[in-house]
């Protein structure tokens, strides 16, 4: 265990660094635009076997990002997914070799609204091209291609990372053996696009938004993107939860007659704390683009709107997890991917997992979610430690 | 479930689609699989056998077969199999239905609720029978509708279901005369392979 001030828990990586690579083969974006090059931020937990093939691969969600697991240096939180990635966890650093990246468009290193547009000199903002998940399964099979990796073990990710490993699934389908879809969904409802469009707005009503071009005017939409933020958080989570947690409890002041002290109730004061917590870290541009990316999302628009014809390329196996009190993604999102995987042909396990968390609970501590995971994951190494 | 298992392997085809309604640890399919190359797919709600299936790579959906199985389309699966579940199930006939729209053939086996050692139990002791297969008090358990070979014999004329094979286990009378006579005194366990 490296030396940390923090006493680093049982079953953690420790510390853990981040990696910047310049990827220089060009991509072109599905919308057209090509990038010449663009650079990702990654980390990586564990060691590639001799021939490559304990990789997996993790899939970031809207505001995740490449530091899923373990420490940095001075921090007292671990990364974002650190329950479950780590030495002995469901995500094994003993037996794989984890490949966390920060993808592009989003807004902690990689290429993205706040990096400069090599046309013009200046940052990308508004302008950065538009996005699809198909471009960030794109993106990392370059990322796979610079680590010399043939073929993923795994790909697993939650909500929007979900997403993208049913992506990698029918773009790359010889280039991963098991895709792992967690709280997640083969395309959006409209209630989905509508909170996501109620965020947008109240980022652009900023003032300080400019148009997007916040950046270049020296200002930011703390305000806007806080708001954002604080109407995603509340779909994250259930009502029970927000009610066991919070309940009616007051921050400040209180009901006592002939006292008129303000009152804060304490789900309000977490709220605000969460939204300019978020704001300070997010970027606005990056935030709309990749709100946008998931209203795209649609895993069979160009298999004649058919999931299982869409399925029928595939040639991983599929594990599907999904959780009772999630309504972002509820657990019917996940049994419609089940039922097209099975009349596809293919091999799936579904777990359906008791959660009051929300759709955060593919984040949170739950034994039947780590078993699940952990004891899918753990045949995948027997068998490959079997071949080694 | 040895005997059993080679009665329901020798129905098996080859290489066929298996769907097995309550599938507990999914060792029926891991067996067939190794044995018949099935491409099969267990239904279960226990969490511990969830995770079982899981460990040993069988396909497992977390679905209550009480909650309809309106996933499934009409003859999607070769053969759908349910193992000492039948008497579980809410609305048995109807889950035998479905058992026959989704699959082409299916394969059922149900603890005999007439064999003599039920009988006798009831008949001598005035309560509930609470046997070696049916371990259960009267009010904990979860075999809601008890049923004998017969009753389900004029289950299946009824509803038109063809009866393509009919097997007796009897842990203490395996193969013996009593049984052939009367199976459904000496019958603990039978195992039905029916089709429309």
């Amino acid at each position: 265990m490296p030396s940390h001030s923090l006493e680093v828990p049982e079953q953690s990586l420790g510390l853990v660094s981040p990696q910047k690579v310049l990827i220089e083969k060009p991509l072109t974006l599905a919308c057209g635009t090509v990038l010449p090059n663009h650079e990702l931020v990654f980390e990586t937990y564990g060691a590639l076997n001799s021939d490559k093939s304990n990789a997996i691969l993790i899939c970031h969600a809207l505001s995740g990002d490449h530091h899923a697991a373990g420490f940095y240096e001075g921090d007292s939180k671990p990364g974002w997914w650190d329950h479950y990635i780590g030495p002995g966890k469901a995500m094994d650093s003993n037996r794989f070799f984890i490949v966390s990246v920060n993808n592009i468009g989003s807004c902690f290193g990689s290429t993205g609204p706040t990096s400069i547009n090599p046309e013009t000199g200046s940052v990308w903002g508004a302008d950065f091209p538009s996005l699809r998940a198909r471009d960030w399964v794109e993106s990392q099979k370059l990322l796979m291609e610079h680590l010399s990796i043939n073929c993923w073990a795994a790909v697993v990710g939650g909500s929007l990372g979900g997403m993208q490993a049913m992506r990698w699934s029918l773009e790359h389908p010889d280039k991963l053996l098991n895709a792992v879809v967690i709280a997640s969904s083969m395309k959006l409802s409209a209630q989905n696009i509508a909170f996501n469009e109620i965020a947008r707005r109240a980022i652009k009503s900023d003032p300080d938004f400019c148009d997007g071009n916040y950046l270049q005017e020296g200002k930011t939409p703390l305000h806007g993107l806080a708001l954002a933020r604080m109407i995603g958080h509340v779909t994250y989570l259930s009502d029970e939860a927000l009610g066991k947690k919070f309940g009616r409890e007051l921050a400040s002041g209180d009901f006592v007659d002939g006292t008129e002290d303000p009152i804060e109730f304490q789900i309000e004061s977490y709220l605000n704390y969460q939204g300019d917590k978020f704001s300070s870290n997010f970027d606005a541009n990056s935030y709309i683009l990749i709100t946008r990316m998931l209203d795209y999302f649609d895993l069979s628009r160009e298999y004649n709107n058919s999931p299982v014809e869409a399925f029928t390329r595939a040639q991983c196996k599929f594990l599907l997890i999904s959780f009772s009190s999630d309504w972002r993604f509820s657990p019917k999102r996940s049994q419609e991917i089940t039922d097209a995987l099975i009349t596809a042909g293919k091999n799936v396990s579904y777990a359906a997992i008791d959660s009051n968390q929300g759709h955060d609970a593919f984040l949170l501590p739950n034994s039947r979610y780590q078993a699940a995971l952990g004891n899918y994951l753990s045949r995948v190494a027997d068998q490959l430690e079997a071949t080694q | 479930m040895s005997q059993n298992f080679s009665f329901i392997s020798s129905w098996i085809q080859s290489g066929s689609r298996l769907l097995d309604l309550g599938c507990g640890d999914g060792s029926l399919l891991s067996g067939l699989t190794s044995t018949h190359n099935i491409r099969g797919y267990g239904l279960e709600i226990d969490p511990e056998s969830i995770e079982n299936c899981i460990a040993r790579g069988v396909n497992v959906i977390e679905q209550d077969l009480n909650k309809g199985l309106d996933n499934f389309a009409d003859n999607s699966f070769d053969t759908v199999v349910m193992t000492q579940a039948l008497q579980a199930m809410r609305h048995p006939h109807l889950v035998l239905d479905e058992m026959l729209r989704i699959g082409s053939e299916c394969i059922i086996t149900f603890p005999n609720f007439g064999s003599w050692r039920t009988r006798a139990y009831l008949a001598f002791r005035g309560r509930m029978p609470v046997t070696k297969q049916l371990t259960y008090e009267w009010y904990n358990t979860p075999n809601i509708h008890f049923f004998t070979y017969s009753d389900f014999e004029c289950l299946c004329h009824e509803r038109n279901i063809k009866v393509l094979h009919r097997k007796f286990i009897a842990e203490q009378f395996p193969d013996n005369l009593l049984k052939s006579l009367w199976p459904n005194l000496f019958t603990e366990t039978a195992v039905y392979h029916l089709s429309r």
